[in-house]
């Protein structure tokens, strides 16, 4: 435990808060402009934030008071320790060597679960549809999930996040496993906006179905903090995708020979503008275009369709390395 | 920067229909559209009452919708508001003295912001849902007044 050690593990959840939360805006001003609408500012979601806090929070008559009150606050801690584990750009995760891929696929499936939980703990019909069309769509996108990262165990023999970030994938691998990288890049792109509750994946959370699904009876602090371990959520998947897939930096590109801060504001910059892009492309655009799936159509495209490019890219990295 | 400045500019808003003839609720609708876009002053339309702050009440109630109407209201967070919207919330309209309506929507329940019209221009539906606003500030005044 060394002091650097300790104000990285404070001042990345806190950057990781601000930044899931700016990224949170952008999104919601492109999907604006892609609908050709004006949109909020990018600081509505700070707002909302804001407003969330000052509210009454009410626990339902119903509920099982404890387990509706802690599921946001073990939603929001594995969000908050998933960006532990993230390295950004040139910069090492700060619990580097205590956890890898594995880990990270735990807590992402934790918050999740913790929402499915709170929806069955507060006692409302709506909540307990969403929660279980949640469990539904968990076991559905949980497969092509665990084979990319197996796919990727594959090529480094290694889990270690840190490793996959410092050599890019692409470097590894010859043509075939190539083609086999990009079909698992492919099936994560689609799993992201199931795993992040987004269109048109938001089957749990439909507002106008089912009163917003598992969210339906939180209200206030409680709201806000699930607002906030999905802000984080966003980003820390957009950024772990980076991390998989694009790791490449800008002084390996160009050459450059930066040395001290500056190196680390360039390559800080460049790795969240990839993050931003991936962000844009795999949640924003998908979410403006397309309306929501059916529970079980959702499950169809997951089983049937992820699954196999899932599983042939596996297969191709598999004859490949 | 007063303690309720991050409300003022983050209105989620629940609409609870009663006996509309779905005029005023297509007029809501219209106010989400790219022509007029509420969202630009962080208004959206939320699917629950418990994550409302404002609740947009359209229609001349029915007797057996006042106490779902009342209990949409309990359930909803403080700090809130509600707004009616169309001539049947705000009077009766040309439902007025009718035995089937349970009445305008302020016997119910406590309105702040009035928006009439048959149905209200969605103008006037955004001006209406921003003047909740107003409550909100005579909250805040409350609050410093009792510092």
């Amino acid at each position: 435990m060394t002091p650097e050690f300790i104000t990285y593990a404070f001042a990345f959840p806190i950057l990781g808060v601000f930044l899931g939360l700016v990224y949170k805006g952008i999104d919601r001003r492109v999907s604006a402009r892609l609908t050709s609408r004006i949109g909020p500012p990018i600081r509505q979601p700070f707002w909302d934030v804001g407003k969330l806090l000052l509210k009454e929070t009410i626990v339902p008559e119903n509920a099982v008071a404890w387990l509706f009150n802690a599921m946001p606050l073990v939603a929001f801690a594995s969000s908050m320790t998933l960006l532990l584990y993230i390295p950004f750009g040139i910069l090492k995760a700060p619990l580097e060597g205590y956890g890898d891929l594995v880990v990270i696929l735990y807590l992402l499936t934790l918050q999740s679960l913790a929402m499915a939980i709170g929806g069955f703990a507060s006692g409302s019909p709506f909540s307990s549809v969403g929660a279980q069309r949640e469990m539904v769509l968990m076991m559905s996108y949980e497969m092509p999930l665990a084979t990319v990262i197996v796919g990727f165990a594959l090529v480094y023999r290694s889990f270690s996040l840190t490793t996959i970030a410092t050599t890019p994938v692409w470097n590894m691998v010859g043509p075939l496993a190539g083609i086999g990288i990009l079909l698992l890049l492919v099936a994560l792109l689609i799993v992201t906006p199931a795993e992040l509750a987004k269109l048109p994946f938001d089957i749990a959370e439909a507002e106008t179905e089912i009163a917003e699904g598992m969210l339906a009876e939180y209200s206030g602090r409680n709201l806000a903090l699930f607002y906030l371990s999905d802000a984080v959520r966003g980003f820390a998947m957009a950024a772990i995708e980076v991390v998989l897939f694009i790791p490449f930096t800008l002084s390996s590109i160009f050459n450059l020979s930066l040395t001290g801060p500056a190196l680390y504001i360039v390559e800080g910059l460049w790795f969240l503008f990839k993050v931003l892009v991936v962000y844009l492309l795999a949640i924003t655009l998908v979410r403006t275009s397309f309306a929501r799936f059916r529970i079980e159509q959702a499950s169809r495209v997951f089983w049937v369709y992820v699954n196999i490019i899932a599983l042939v890219g596996l297969a191709l990295v598999w004859m490949g390395v | 920067m007063g303690k309720l400045y991050s409300f003022k500019r983050s209105l989620w808003v629940f609409h609870a229909s009663g006996g509309s003839c779905n005029a005023c609720d297509i007029e809501i609708i219209a106010a989400l559209t790219p022509r007029y876009d509420a969202e630009r002053f962080g208004i959206r339309l939320v699917g629950s009452p418990r994550h409302a702050d404002v609740l947009l009440v359209t229609g001349a109630i029915p007797r057996d919708f006042a106490d779902k109407l009342k209990r949409i209201y309990e359930q909803m967070p403080d700090p809130k508001a509600v707004v009616v919207v169309g001539c049947c919330g705000t009077s009766g309209g040309v439902f007025y003295d009718s035995y089937n309506i349970a009445g305008p929507i302020d016997e119910i329940i406590p309105v702040d912001v009035y928006i009439p019209g048959c149905p209200p221009r969605p103008e006037a539906i955004i001006d209406g849902v921003v003047k909740a606003w107003l409550k909100i500030e005579k909250l805040e005044k409350q609050l410093e007044g009792k510092e």
